[in-house]
């Protein structure tokens, strides 16, 4: 039997905001534990929470990137369960009335769009972390994530293989990092993911059992995790046994996931409104306010990209990537003359060194001046592409600007045609024998000669016109 | 034998004027705690020391010149529920017995600027849940007229104290008639107001959406005085309200010309005691005397308060006790060997019977599958009363009623029918859900052993009428 796979994505984004959700504590990671924390994130009686208003632009900006409807009355509510990392016994977050409902977002899988709708974005709390390695027989509270604001995005399920959940992930991962709303930062724990994943024969429409993956800490092992899923479940369905609903641990270390909890215990969270929270309304102007301060999307920068620079659709989408890059790039264009040759700077030798180096983009020592000079350099013909390399990797290292580099080292290229032609004519003479092979017909042997000549000059005469000339006289 | 103190205002402008001293007045505190205190069982911690050392800070500060604020040198007793820097906060409770705040309550904070002076903690039922005091971990409070009788509750201990006069004001808490109840079996002034007037950070929540903290004197014109200096908005509390604080010892005694007082039959239906029913309507006679209009209201849903209440509450109550497990603060059980057995021991053994019965009542409510049944309908039915209170004030400008259905009781005359004891909250719940100001006065004739307790109710956040109606009260009882 052929089986299709329905997948719904649950995604924690922890938002960068400067202090935390309920409370003015800041949210530096790696730090002492439990040195980031007041008597309200810590849950000591008698305190109560103070709505961040950030934390509801930040989801705010989510929701619009994503044409989620915003709710002009929203309500915070209580979700109750004991677990030492939860100092107030209960977790303040949304649940029958979220801030966002009814959103969709486009992916492309195999060249083609596709559709994912948004059920819902909420706003909440994070809790602390236990941590269980430093003593054999007790575990240890760090509460400093306590409060920490988080969106939690569920999607639809609407999701119908690893690769296409995979690539939604991405997508949600590039645009929170568009809105500077996350850093998106996976190994921290800033972006977290949770699938939900069911299977059943083509055809079919209502859902099967489904399973829900959790730890899946990174776009690879999201697809890895529910590629694993996937197969569980039709092996389980092909011999004959049910599929239980439970919760599931991806380890990635082994690649495989284990049971966490069944529906034998499954919580009763016994959510109910908060009352210490107003019910939270939002009106037109707020929503105004926060659509004007929005950034420019990445689908609606490739567009622009393609008409405004007339670059192929494919640089738009590499160069679009991350927002960072994509300004390196806009900016590098701006003082240049041609932005495709900017573009295969950018795609190649600006990604290699980051890639090589593992820095980050605003780490890298040539800014996008100094890219715009280099292509303008070689476009008046001023250097070579050769040489350019050279002063690129130079300026990488050193910081000095490509112009400073090409002018303190001599580097101009020679393009004044009496001077090749000295070069040339001493390089033609020095050589019967290769002069004798390209006159008996093999003509490759151009290529050793414009070699020598722009060894003799260093790399530094204009090898068009040095081809050209080479040429003339051996032919003549 | 009752020793009383000279009002809040006198007090005040001897200490300024030099006549008496912070000190001697602290020290004149802490002689009747050590007379009475043993045997009546009010206070659950006294800062003798650290009130002594204040007061003579502040006689200092006066002897230069300066002027430490409105409250200058007065020593309060504050519930044992509100959150003090440094000072051990109980709730009554065992899983509290050693838990020492590291911030004041915003309320806290506000009376210590204004120069006050935290004379101790008062005894209560545990986390609030009682009206009796006999719910606390340190044992009942005995009522200063009588003490066979209980202090009611849950602020009992702070109207013990402040009947005994041991204190001369104390602060207390009100989430379905805290304040009011016991004030009305101690024959003391205790006053409820608006839902949101007075911040609640640093009180711990009972019931978050009713809790409210508010004065416990012995005349109007005290409770009115510290109004003026706990009300008001506070960032802190995002329930607070932004509302202006008018000064409300400025309106005192505007008389009641005119006023239309509502008198709601269905509070003075079956049940009421007619002792309790013969003195409110005296207090309403000399009201009438006064000038006031009487006018016959309904507040038709007053039978579904009880039961709301003890849905909505112990809901809120159940979320807002999971936060003692033994993780951080308090009470920890020993000899356990798991996560679970932890949570378990230490709350079994840390929570009294009553604090165990509304968890279990408020989970159970909340519980999948029974929310819309109880929680939701609850929710609902709160609203209606909410709309009987604003249709009654559209006809008069405050309500009168008893503030309990019976005389104090006596000590352990309930505690084995705690639906018996819920129903002595039936006159002061509904107030609660609605969010509206209310002050319970006391009111006796010549000969009686305990006065009764009056009950005035207002408009939101119309404090001022109902503490001119009871002052007008007042000046007509006969204590």
């Amino acid at each position: 039997m052929t089986y299709e796979t329905v997948i719904g994505l649950e995604i924690h984004a922890q938002l960068s905001t400067a202090s935390k959700i309920f409370c003015g504590c800041t949210m530096d990671f790696g730090t002492e534990p439990n040195s980031q924390t007041c008597p309200i994130c810590l849950g000591m009686p008698g305190t109560l929470p103070v709505l961040n208003k950030r934390v509801v632009e930040y989801a705010m900006r989510m929701a619009l990137a994503t044409q989620c409807a915003i709710n002009t009355r929203s309500v915070f509510a209580r979700k109750n369960y004991f677990y030492p990392d939860l100092p107030k016994g209960y977790q303040i977050s949304q649940y029958d009335r979220p801030l966002c409902e009814k959103g969709f977002m486009e992916i492309e899988i195999h060249g083609a769009r596709k559709r994912i709708g948004l059920t819902r974005i909420h706003i909440e709390e994070d809790a602390g972390k236990l941590i269980h390695d430093r003593s054999p027989t007790q575990s240890h509270v760090d509460l400093n994530r306590c409060g920490t604001p988080l969106i939690e995005i569920v999607s639809e399920p609407d999701l119908r293989s690893a690769e296409e959940a995979g690539e939604y992930f991405r997508k949600i991962h590039q645009i929170l990092r568009y809105l500077d709303i996350c850093d998106g930062n996976m190994e921290e724990g800033s972006l977290r993911c949770d699938a939900n994943v069911s299977i059943r024969p083509v055809g079919e429409t209502m859902l099967g059992t489904r399973t829900e993956m959790k730890n899946l800490n990174s776009f690879r092992n999201v697809e890895r995790a529910i590629e694993f899923e996937i197969a569980r479940q039709i092996a389980k369905k092909e011999n004959g046994e049910t599929i239980e609903q439970e919760t599931l641990l991806w380890d990635a270390a082994t690649g495989t996931s284990r049971s966490m909890r069944d529906k034998e215990d499954a919580h009763d969270y016994r959510y109910f409104p908060e009352p210490d929270l107003m019910e939270l309304r939002i009106d037109d102007a707020w929503i105004e306010a926060v659509r004007s301060a929005m950034p420019e999307l990445p689908d609606i920068r490739v567009n622009r990209f393609v008409r405004q620079f007339g670059i192929p659709e494919y640089d738009a989408a590499v160069l679009t990537e991350n927002k960072l890059l994509a300004d390196y790039y806009e900016k590098a264009t701006m003082g240049s003359v041609n932005p495709k040759a900017v573009s295969n700077w950018v795609m190649t030798d600006v990604m290699r060194i980051l890639n090589e180096q593992k820095i980050l983009i605003k780490d890298l020592k040539i800014r996008p001046e100094g890219v715009a000079e280099l292509v303008n350099a070689v476009e008046k013909g001023l250097i070579s592409g050769k040489i350019a390399k050279t002063v690129f990797l130079e300026a990488v290292e050193t910081g000095e600007s490509p112009k400073a580099i090409i002018e303190s080292k001599g580097l101009v290229q020679i393009s004044d045609s009496a001077e090749i032609e000295k070069v040339a004519h001493q390089i033609i003479d020095a050589n019967p024998a290769q002069v004798q092979q390209y006159k008996t017909g093999k003509k490759n042997v151009l290529g050793f000669f414009v070699g020598e000549a722009m060894k003799a000059t260093k790399g530094k005469a204009n090898p068009k016109i040095v081809n050209e000339l080479l040429r003339k006289y051996l032919d003549g | 034998m009752k020793h009383t103190y000279p009002s809040l205002a006198t007090l005040g402008r001897e200490i300024k004027t030099q006549t008496n001293s912070s000190a001697a007045l602290v020290e004149e505190c802490l002689k009747q705690v050590l007379e009475k205190n043993g045997p009546m069982n009010g206070f659950i911690t006294v800062c003798s020391d650290e009130a002594l050392a204040r007061a003579e800070e502040i006689d200092a500060a006066i002897a230069q010149g300066k002027d430490p604020g409105s409250l200058a040198g007065i020593p309060i007793a504050i519930k044992d529920n509100i959150s003090t820097k440094g000072i051990l906060t109980t709730c009554g409770s065992k899983i509290l017995e050693n838990y020492v705040p590291i911030f004041d309550a915003t309320v806290v904070q506000k009376l210590t600027a204004a120069g006050a002076i935290v004379l101790g903690k008062t005894n209560m039922d545990e986390f609030a849940m009682g009206s009796s005091t006999e719910n606390s971990f340190f044992g009942p409070t005995r009522n200063p007229l009588d003490p066979e009788k209980i202090p009611g509750g849950s602020s009992g201990g702070s109207a013990a104290v402040v009947g005994a006069g041991m204190a001369p004001v104390a602060l207390g808490s009100d989430t379905g008639g805290s304040i009011r109840q016991p004030a009305a079996c101690c024959g003391v002034v205790g006053i409820k107001p608006t839902y949101g007037r007075v911040s609640r950070y640093g009180l711990v929540a009972y019931g978050s959406s009713l809790d409210q903290i508010g004065p416990i004197t012995t005349s109007v014109e005290d409770a009115a005085l510290l109004l003026n200096v706990i009300c008001g908005f506070d960032e802190m509390d995002a329930t607070s309200s932004p509302e202006p604080v008018p000064d409300f010892t400025a309106t005192l005694n505007k008389g009641v010309e005119g006023l239309r007082i509502g008198l709601p039959r269905e509070y003075f239906a079956q049940g009421l005691d007619e002792t309790v029913r013969a003195r409110v309507m005296e207090a309403v006679d000399n009201l009438k005397a006064a000038g006031a209009q009487v006018v016959d209201i309904s507040l038709p849903h007053t039978e579904y308060a009880v039961a709301t209440y003890y849905i909505i509450a112990t809901a809120e109550a159940s979320s807002n006790l999971a936060r003692y497990d033994g993780v951080k603060f308090g009470f920890r059980a020993k000899d356990v060997s798991t996560l679970k057995e932890m949570y378990r021991e230490t709350r079994s053994q840390g929570f009294g019977a009553e604090v165990k019965r509304r968890i279990m009542l408020g989970t159970y409510v909340l519980s999948a599958g029974y929310y819309d049944a109880y929680y939701k309908k609850a929710q609902q039915v709160r609203t209606l009363i909410t709309e009987d209170f604003t249709k009654a004030f559209s006809q008069c400008d405050c309500i009168v009623g008893p503030a309990m259905p019976t005389m104090p009781f006596n000590i352990g005359e309930k505690a084995n029918d705690p639906l018996a004891m819920y129903l002595s909250d039936i006159y002061t719940i509904s107030l609660n859900l609605a969010g509206l100001p209310g002050i319970s006065v006391p009111f006796a004739r010549e000969g009686d052993s305990m006065p009764v307790g009056v009950q005035v109710f207002g408009r939101a956040f119309d404090e001022a009428t109902v503490l001119a109606v009871a002052q007008a009260m007042e000046s007509s009882a006969n204590p």
